[in-house]
């Protein structure tokens, strides 16, 4: 079975297969942003993107994922290490503080500018709900999901114009 | 052209917006060991036998540990040492630890940690505290010979002829629920033996390194050089990263040290909320004489908090409740009695707030009641009663060494929010619709750090380089939020440097002098004081070494834009010729600052004294709905002002206050630890319902700035003030909307009654 896990081809030993993804993910491939905050899939800390789509992967196992896309918060930033501009978003905006709910954070938020690139403040909050996030209060985080947004935007629009058109 | 508003600054946002930063669980080590803590269903017994044959004949188990084990003290506290790191005679709550499992995997600890058998005769759970109180109570520690940790008073004027001077009294009972700190990483350790030298190497989450190493190096029987706590990114700790994250620390330490080999313990989240210290569920009894005109004559008040098994730090949480008895109110007449008490429930120790979030729920609850009685509004009671420049306190400290800005943050926020005008248009039970609306407020004012709680120092060190790159550290704990950013921009002010040359070294137990916890909202005015005190002692070094070359004497010389400057524009050397220079002179671009808090002082007979070196002052209002039929409250809107002193990195003071307003919005309205009989069954975060996005409203912050002269940076304290009264100031807005007070936490609405006229005034 393979995975394809920010952008690269993961051949999955036999052995795994069993296994959480969160484990598989942090121990296997030692892509540790993802945490394990609550075992239950409550609190959002392991959200990782599958085919774009956030997933909570605490409480799934790596065979369920065969062949999907998968995005972790590794994979954001750019080769160079230049901060994603959502990323940088959160830096400038005062989004951070202990840090464990980020990666989820920045994931959930990327999975829904992607799809909603004109957000309201409502519409965000409404967003990361799932997330849970003990320090900020979740105000600035919402100011960094919405500063990002025109990134998004400028995005969609250049799809738009490259997309083939169909009649 | 204006300047834009710098960007928030963080060392540490790269690594952890990019999942790159290490917490203790994503270290990795060869060869390491999985540890899991075994428990027993007991509340209350005493211990015949622990059985762990079962548990060691699992394949893959390497050792049980138990108190047996314990090659040093198996009792830790920072006050008293009742807490057992591993239960030996009795179990004294539900979260009692009876022995650790070490095993080549985690999931082989956790199995053999379920049949850990613990033989022990039950005893009689004391689970009410003012029943703990009372002679011939079963006794949670039977060689203290009762249940009351300690008690405080405050004997102030006379009461009885305070309450006779009254023309109103206002008399009720309040009761705080038990909440926890939900950190969203859990505790947890790696203990790894250096083969070099033998020194046990912890790494961990926690507030404290100094004290956990304490106590592990206690628990080892070993002396504090052989221990060495390194600084690990942190999920948060809010008070709660202290006592058990130590314990967690000494067993993982222990195991590591009796098999040579790495351990790793990560507590799981049941674990965690099963085991881990609590905020004090508080009772409180208040009474308080008004005259007609509006002035507080009297207080008097009883209040019981329950420490739970073990004495933690509830006598420290509940002196700061016994000071702050009253709020930010003149009272010249109090008579205070104040009780921590054993019981057989959860452990309850230090959380954001430390004793205040409890008695501001009753205070402003109180002033709004008894303002309502004299015929004024709340706020003009308020400001009939509140704390001036040169009040004095109810302890008899007179606050004359710093800006008292207590009526300036109140404005601040009525101003803001507009809340004359919408306090008129709240709903006091009547609505034509399904929503009652509703604003309230509440403030309060805080003692900054320990005050004489305790010994209360702190020490700083900058190592400039030759190459003018500067390493800094500090004996505060970056606990996620924000320290070592704020350390490294006072570091830069105060150098003239850019910040880019700063590098804040990893921390360490074996580096820095031992300053003390990371608690009490004491990081920046105590931290930053010694930084500052540091970056002072190495410019005077600097300015000596110099000052001949740039024609002035030693105290002309300036530090600005990376040059030390003398008089004239053009003399001047750049910072790192200057480092390279003094290198070449043999002379040491190093310092050590130490900032010691100015003199407190307390007497316990009386419970008078100048309590707190400094003071800072908040208000905070909110506006919200409260559904008629289902009594479902929605926060609209939220303002908070405070004076911070003097803000070094203002979006994190934000954060800060965004967050600690969250966190008291979870406390008002949803958050509680339930364990019936004894037994917690409130165990992840599914249950225990911390505020969501959704919960929240908008906020906005009004930072206040009153430089304070006694602290060498000016700043003074944010993190805790953030998160003590939006409680209040919703149950104020709840009264608004309902016309119904609450004296209880959580509160829980459910349909409201139709009401013909509430005892504080209707519209």
């Amino acid at each position: 079975m393979k995975l394809f896990v920010n952008g690269k081809e993961i051949e999955v030993p036999a052995s795994a297969m069993e296994k959480r993804i969160v484990e598989f993910l942090r121990e296997d491939l030692d892509l540790t942003g993802a945490k394990n905050a609550c075992d239950i899939g409550a609190c959002g800390a392991c959200t990782i993107l599958v085919n774009d789509e956030p997933n909570r992967i605490c409480v799934k196992l790596v065979k369920n994922f065969g062949g999907q896309r998968i995005l972790t918060i590794e994979g954001m930033a750019a080769p160079d290490g230049t901060l994603h501009p959502l990323q940088q978003a959160f830096v400038d905006c005062g989004a951070i503080q202990c840090g464990y709910c980020t990666p989820g954070m920045v994931l959930t938020a990327h999975a829904f500018l992607l799809k909603n690139p004109h957000p309201t403040r409502e519409q965000i909050r409404q967003a990361i709900f799932k997330n849970l996030c003990r320090c900020t209060g979740y105000q600035q985080i919402i100011d960094a999901v919405e500063q990002a947004a025109p990134h998004y935007q400028k995005q969609a629009e250049a799809q738009k114009e490259t997309a083939p058109v169909t009649s | 052209m204006s300047q834009p508003e710098p960007k928030c600054w963080r060392n540490d946002a790269y690594a952890k917006v990019t999942g790159m930063a290490k917490f203790t669980d994503d270290l990795k080590f060869a060869k390491v060991l999985h540890a899991a803590p075994a428990y027993s269903d007991f509340v209350h017994a005493r211990i015949d036998s622990i059985d762990t044959s079962a548990a060691e004949q699992v394949p893959g188990v390497i050792r049980v540990l138990t108190a047996k084990d314990v090659p040093g003290v198996n009792r830790f506290g920072q006050i008293v040492r009742d807490y057992r790191i591993f239960a030996d005679d009795k179990i004294r709550y539900h979260g009692d630890v009876v022995a650790v499992v070490v095993a080549e995997t985690r999931e082989i600890a956790i199995h053999a940690a379920q049949l850990v058998k613990v033989n022990a005769e039950p005893l009689p759970a004391v689970l009410d505290p003012e029943a703990a109180m009372l002679p011939g109570s079963p006794l949670v520690h039977e060689n203290h010979g009762s249940n009351i940790v300690n008690t405080h008073v405050i004997r102030r004027g006379n009461v009885d002829e305070g309450f006779n001077q009254a023309d109103i009294v206002i008399e009720e009972k309040f009761q705080t629920q038990t909440i926890e700190h939900a950190y969203m990483e859990t505790e947890a350790a790696i203990c790894v033996p250096r083969s070099t030298d033998g020194v046990i190497e912890v790494y961990g989450s926690m507030q404290h390194p100094f004290s956990t190493r304490r106590f592990v190096a206690a628990c080892l029987g070993v002396a504090l050089s052989e221990i060495e706590v390194i600084g690990t990114p942190m999920g948060g700790g809010f008070g709660g990263k202290d006592d058990t994250a130590a314990i967690v620390c000494a067993r993982t330490a222990l195991a590591s040290k009796l098999l040579g080999r790495p351990v790793k313990m990560v507590y799981r989240r049941d674990w965690s909320m099963r085991e881990s210290y609590k905020r004090h569920p508080y009772r409180v009894h208040y009474k308080l004489g008004v005259t007609r005109a509006g002035r507080i004559t009297a207080v008097q008040c009883r209040i019981v908090a329950d420490g739970g098994a073990y004495c933690s730090v509830t006598p420290w949480v509940t002196w700061r409740s016994t000071v702050q008895c009253c709020g930010p109110y003149v009272v010249e007449n109090v008579h205070c009695d104040t009780f921590g008490v054993y019981t057989n429930n959860i452990v309850a120790g230090a959380m954001r707030g430390f004793g205040s979030p409890q008695m501001n729920f009753v205070i402003e609850q109180v002033v709004e009641m008894a303002a309502a009685k004299v015929g004024i509004s709340g706020i003009e009671f308020r400001r009939r009663n509140m704390v001036r420049q040169g009040s004095v306190t109810i302890t008899g400290q007179k606050l004359d060494g710093h800006k008292v800005a207590m009526e300036q943050a109140l404005d601040t926020v009525l101003r803001e929010i507009d809340y004359e005008k919408k306090l008129a248009s709240s709903s006091r039970g009547k609505t034509d619709g399904d929503e009652l609306y509703g604003i309230g407020v509440a403030m309060s004012y805080r003692g900054v750090s320990l005050g004489a709680e305790g010994t209360d120092f702190c020490a700083a060190i900058i190592n400039a380089q030759a190459d003018g790159s500067i390493f800094l550290e500090t004996g505060i704990h970056e606990n996620g939020q924000g320290s070592e950013s704020a350390m490294m921009l006072i570091c830069a002010e105060e150098l003239g440097v850019d910040l880019n040359r700063i590098r804040y070294r990893r921390s360490s137990t074996s580096n820095i002098p031992d300053s003390g916890t990371t608690v009490a909202s004491r990081g920046t005015i105590m931290g930053g004081g010694a930084v500052t005190l540091a970056a002072r002692e190495l410019k005077k070094k600097i300015a000596a070494a110099f000052c001949e070359k740039l024609g002035c004497v030693a105290e002309e010389v300036r530090f600005k834009d990376n040059f030390i400057c003398g008089k004239s524009a053009t003399d001047r050397i750049a910072f790192a010729d200057a480092m390279r220079q003094m290198w070449a002179m043999q002379k040491f671009p190093f310092a050590l600052g130490t900032f010691k808090a100015p003199r407190v002082s307390w007497d316990e007979h009386t419970g008078q004294g100048d309590a707190y070196f400094t003071w800072v002052y908040c208000c905070q209002a909110v506006e919200l709905t409260v559904n008629k039929k289902s009594g479902k409250v929605k926060l609209l809107n939220a303002v908070a002002a405070h004076d911070v002193g003097r803000a070094i990195n203002p979006d994190m003071v934000r954060g800060q206050i965004y967050g600690g307003m969250a966190m008291s919005a979870g406390y008002a309205l949803h958050e509680e630890v339930k364990a019936p009989g004894g037994k917690m069954t409130t165990l992840n975060l599914n249950t225990y319902r911390i505020p969501r996005s959704m919960d929240m409203p908008e906020m906005k912050v009004i930072i206040i700035e009153n430089p304070d002269p006694l602290s060498p940076t000016g700043a003074k304290a944010i993190g805790e003030p953030a998160n003590e009264i939006l409680a209040p100031a919703i149950a104020n807005a709840i009264f608004n909307a309902t016309g119904q007070r609450h004296f209880s936490l959580p509160i829980k609405l459910g349909a409201i009654p139709e009401i013909t006229c509430c005892e504080e005034g209707c519209k």
